[in-house]
C-alpha cells in the first residue's frame, strides 16, 4: 500500500543493458510522439531528451586497456530536493511536491522559460513548434507514486537497475551497495550533494565524469543563488526611500533659503 | 523652439519607421497564430534571444535616465535638468512600454501575462521583475500624465498629480532601483552556465551600475537628437552635467568591473583570445573605457558633438553587455552540445518595429504635448 513518505531512486548503472525499454514505457505513459532523427554515430538516440522524450539512455564506449567497454546512463530529471526550476518559477507552475517529484502545472504557466535557464541539468524542454506550448520534463509518474504505483520506467526494467524507495531508504541502499561491493563502484554518490541533493540517485563502477555527468555542480542549494538577492529588498526599499526623503528634505530647505536671501 | 506645427510629421524617416512598425506588427500576429519556433531561432538550449536580451535587458536599461533625471529634479531639487525631465520621463514610458509588449511577446502563453499578479511567488526574481514592470509602467503613467492632462485642458487633474509628485517620483526611484538590479538577479541562477567574465554574485549591482551610465548617456542622445530633428534648443550646461554624471558612473562601473574580473577569472584571461574574451573586452573597450578618457577631457564634456559621440560609445557598451549575458556568455556551453542561435529575420524586423515605435511615439508626443519648455520655467 502507498506510504506517504517522500519518494526518491536509486539509479545502478552498473545493472543497465541498455534495452531502452524504459524509453518506451515512459513515451507510453506520458502519451509522447517521437520526433525523427539521424545517424550521426552515436547510439544514444534522440541525441537530447526533448519535448516527447522525458528519458533516454547514453550509450556510452570507453577503451578499457584495449577492451571497448560499454556504459548505458538512464538520463532524466532528478527532481531536486531544492528544484532551481520551481524556485525560479513565478507562477508556482513546477512544484516539489510532499511525495518527491517535481509536477509542472500548464495552468498556471506563463512560458517564461526561466526554467529552461535555471535547470542545471538541462531537464525542461519546450514545445517550441506549437502555438500553446507547455513545458515538458520527467514528471517522475507523479499520478502513478500518489496511487502506489511504481513509475512508468522502472516498472518494464528487466534488469532491477532502478531501486525505487522513500527518499531516506534509496541513500542508504546506494551506501551499502558501495561499501559491500569493494572494488564493484567508484566512491561517489551522484545526486547526494550536487545542486543541495536531488530525489534520484546515481551509482556506478566508471567515474561519473567519463559519463557525461556535470561534475561542477555546487553541493548549494540552488534557490540560495537567487534568495541572496530577494531576501535584501526590505532593506533595499527602507534605504532608498529614508535616503530619498532625507535629500528632498534637505534640498528643499536649501531651495528656500535661496529664496528668502 | 519649434511650435507645434513647425515639426514635420510625414518625414521619409519616418514614412520608413511607419513601415517597420507596420512589417513588425504583421509577424507578431503571426508569432500569435504560429508559435515561437515558426518565427524565431530559439531552442531547448537558447530558451532566451534576441527579444529578451535586446528589447526587454536593453529596453529597461535604456529606460534608466527616467527615474534619475526625475530624481534629480524632485528629489534632489536640481532645478538645472528641469528643462529635459518631461523628456526623460517620456521616453522612459515609451522604453516600458516597449519592453513589456516584447516580454509579452516573447513568453509561449501571452494571454497569461497576467498571472504573476495574482499567482504570488516570492522566491522567484522573475516574479519580482513582473511586479516591478507592472507598478513602474503604471508609476511612469502617473508621472507623464500633466502632459495629457494640459493638452486637454483638465488643469485640475494635472494640478493633483503635481500635488503629489514627489512621492510618486520616489516610489519610482525604489522601484527603477530594485527592477534594473533584479534583471541582474535573473541570472544569478545561471551559475556554472554563464561565463565567469559576467557571472558573478554582484551582477545584479553591476546592473544597476550600468543602467544609470545607459540612462545618463540616453538622456543626453535624446536632447540631442531632439535639437537636431525636433526643433528643440539644447543646453549646452545640460549636457556638460549630464556627461560628467556619465563619467563618475563610468570610472564607479570600470573598477566594479575590474574587481570582478580579477576575483573571477582573472585579469590575464580577458586576453586569452576565446570569443567570451574578445567579447568582454569590445564591451569593456566602447563601453567603459573609451567613454571615461574622453569625457575625462573638460572640451569633450563641452562639445555637444563629442557628447553625442560618446552617448552612442556608452549606449552601445551597455547593449552589448546585456547581449553578452544573455547570448554570448552562455553561447559556448551551449553549442558545444551541437546547438547554436543566431536571430532569424523575423526577430530582427520585430527588434527594429519595437525601436521604430518608441521614435515616433516621441515624435508625436513633441509635435503635440508640451514636453520641452517654451522658453520661461514650468509648472
Amino acid at each position: 500500500m502507498a506510504d506517504t513518505k517522500p519518494k526518491g531512486v536509486l539509479v545502478d548503472l552498473t545493472r543497465c543493458i541498455g534495452c531502452r525499454g524504459c524509453q518506451i514505457a515512459c513515451k507510453e505513459w506520458n502519451e509522447r510522439s517521437v520526433k525523427k532523427t539521424v545517424m550521426y554515430g552515436n547510439f544514444t538516440n534522440p541525441p537530447e531528451l526533448n519535448s516527447e522524450c522525458y528519458t533516454n539512455i547514453r550509450y556510452i564506449e570507453q577503451d578499457n586497456g584495449g577492451v571497448p567497454v560499454w556504459s548505458f546512463v538512464k538520463n532524466q530529471c532528478l527532481h531536486c530536493k531544492n528544484p532551481a526550476c520551481a524556485s525560479v518559477c513565478p507562477v508556482e507552475a513546477l512544484k516539489k511536491t510532499e511525495a518527491g517529484p517535481v509536477t509542472y502545472n500548464f495552468e498556471r504557466c506563463i512560458g517564461c522559460r526561466y526554467c529552461m535557464l535555471a535547470c542545471p541539468f538541462y531537464i525542461p524542454k519546450y514545445e517550441w513548434e506549437k502555438a500553446v506550448p507547455w513545458v515538458r520534463k520527467c514528471t517522475f509518474c507523479s499520478e502513478r507514486v500518489a496511487n502506489g504505483l511504481v513509475p512508468a520506467c522502472i516498472k518494464v526494467c528487466p534488469t532491477q537497475t532502478m531501486y525505487y524507495s522513500d527518499f531516506d531508504g534509496v541513500r542508504a541502499e546506494a551506501e551499502r551497495r558501495i561499501s559491500e561491493n569493494p572494488g564493484k563502484y567508484v566512491s561517489h554518490i551522484y545526486g547526494k550533494e550536487e545542486a543541495g541533493g536531488t530525489s534520484w540517485i546515481y551509482i556506478s563502477g566508471v567515474p561519473f565524469e567519463t559519463l557525461g555527468f556535470n561534475m561542477a555542480i555546487p553541493a548549494q542549494p540552488y534557490p540560495d543563488l537567487t534568495w541572496a538577492y530577494i531576501k535584501k529588498i526590505p532593506a533595499v526599499i527602507g534605504v532608498v526611500i529614508a535616503a530619498g526623503a532625507v535629500s528632498w528634505a534637505i534640498t528643499r530647505r536649501n531651495k528656500n533659503m535661496d529664496k528668502e536671501e | 523652439m519649434k511650435s507645434e506645427n513647425e515639426i514635420k510629421m510625414w518625414t521619409p524617416t519616418t514614412a520608413f519607421l511607419v513601415l517597420i512598425m507596420i512589417f513588425g506588427l504583421v509577424i507578431m500576429v503571426y508569432r500569435l497564430f504560429k508559435g515561437l519556433g515558426a518565427v524565431t531561432n530559439l531552442s531547448d538550449r537558447f530558451p532566451w534571444g534576441l527579444w529578451i536580451g535586446v528589447d526587454v535587458l536593453g529596453g529597461v536599461a535604456m529606460a534608466a535616465g527616467g527615474f534619475l533625471i526625475a530624481g534629480a529634479v524632485y528629489i534632489l531639487n536640481m532645478k538645472k535638468y528641469r528643462p529635459i525631465v518631461r523628456a526623460a520621463i517620456l521616453n522612459a514610458f515609451f522604453g516600458y512600454l516597449l519592453a513589456a509588449t516584447a516580454i509579452t511577446l516573447d513568453i509561449g502563453l501571452p494571454w497569461n501575462i497576467w498571472h504573476p499578479i495574482v499567482m504570488w511567488q516570492i522566491h522567484s526574481v522573475m516574479w519580482v521583475v513582473a511586479i516591478h514592470v507592472v507598478l513602474y509602467t503604471s508609476t511612469l503613467a502617473t508621472e507623464s500624465s500633466p502632459m495629457f492632462f494640459e493638452k486637454f485642458g483638465m488643469e485640475k487633474a494635472a494640478g493633483f498629480i503635481h500635488k503629489i509628485i514627489v512621492p510618486v517620483v520616489l516610489f519610482g526611484v525604489l522601484l527603477s532601483t530594485l527592477h534594473q538590479s533584479s534583471l541582474g538577479a535573473v541570472y544569478l541562477i545561471a551559475a556554472r552556465k554563464l561565463s565567469p567574465f559576467w557571472y558573478n554574485s554582484q551582477v545584479p549591482t553591476l546592473f544597476l551600475i550600468s543602467a544609470v551610465m545607459m540612462g545618463l548617456s540616453m538622456v543626453s542622445f535624446e536632447t540631442i537628437l531632439s535639437e537636431k530633428y525636433l526643433g528643440h534648443k539644447a543646453d549646452i550646461g545640460i549636457l556638460s552635467g549630464l556627461a560628467r554624471g556619465t563619467l563618475i558612473t563610468g570610472v564607479i562601473l570600470f573598477i566594479a568591473k575590474i574587481w570582478f574580473l580579477f576575483r573571477g577569472p582573472g585579469i590575464p584571461a580577458a586576453f586569452n583570445g576565446t570569443m567570451e574574451a574578445n567579447m568582454y573586452l569590445l564591451e569593456m573597450i566602447v563601453g567603459v573605457v573609451l567613454p571615461i578618457i574622453l569625457l575625462s577631457m573638460k572640451n569633450v564634456r563641452e562639445n555637444m558633438k563629442s557628447i553625442f559621440f560618446v552617448d552612442i560609445l556608452v549606449i552601445s557598451g551597455v547593449l552589448l553587455n546585456r547581449l553578452n549575458v544573455s547570448i554570448f556568455g552562455v553561447y559556448r556551453d551551449q553549442a558545444a552540445t551541437g546547438f547554436s542561435y543566431f536571430p532569424t529575420w523575423m526577430e530582427f524586423v520585430v527588434t527594429f518595429a519595437f525601436i521604430a515605435f518608441a521614435i515616433i511615439g516621441f515624435k508625436v508626443s513633441v509635435k503635440y504635448l508640451r514636453v520641452f519648455p517654451k522658453t520661461e520655467a514650468q509648472h
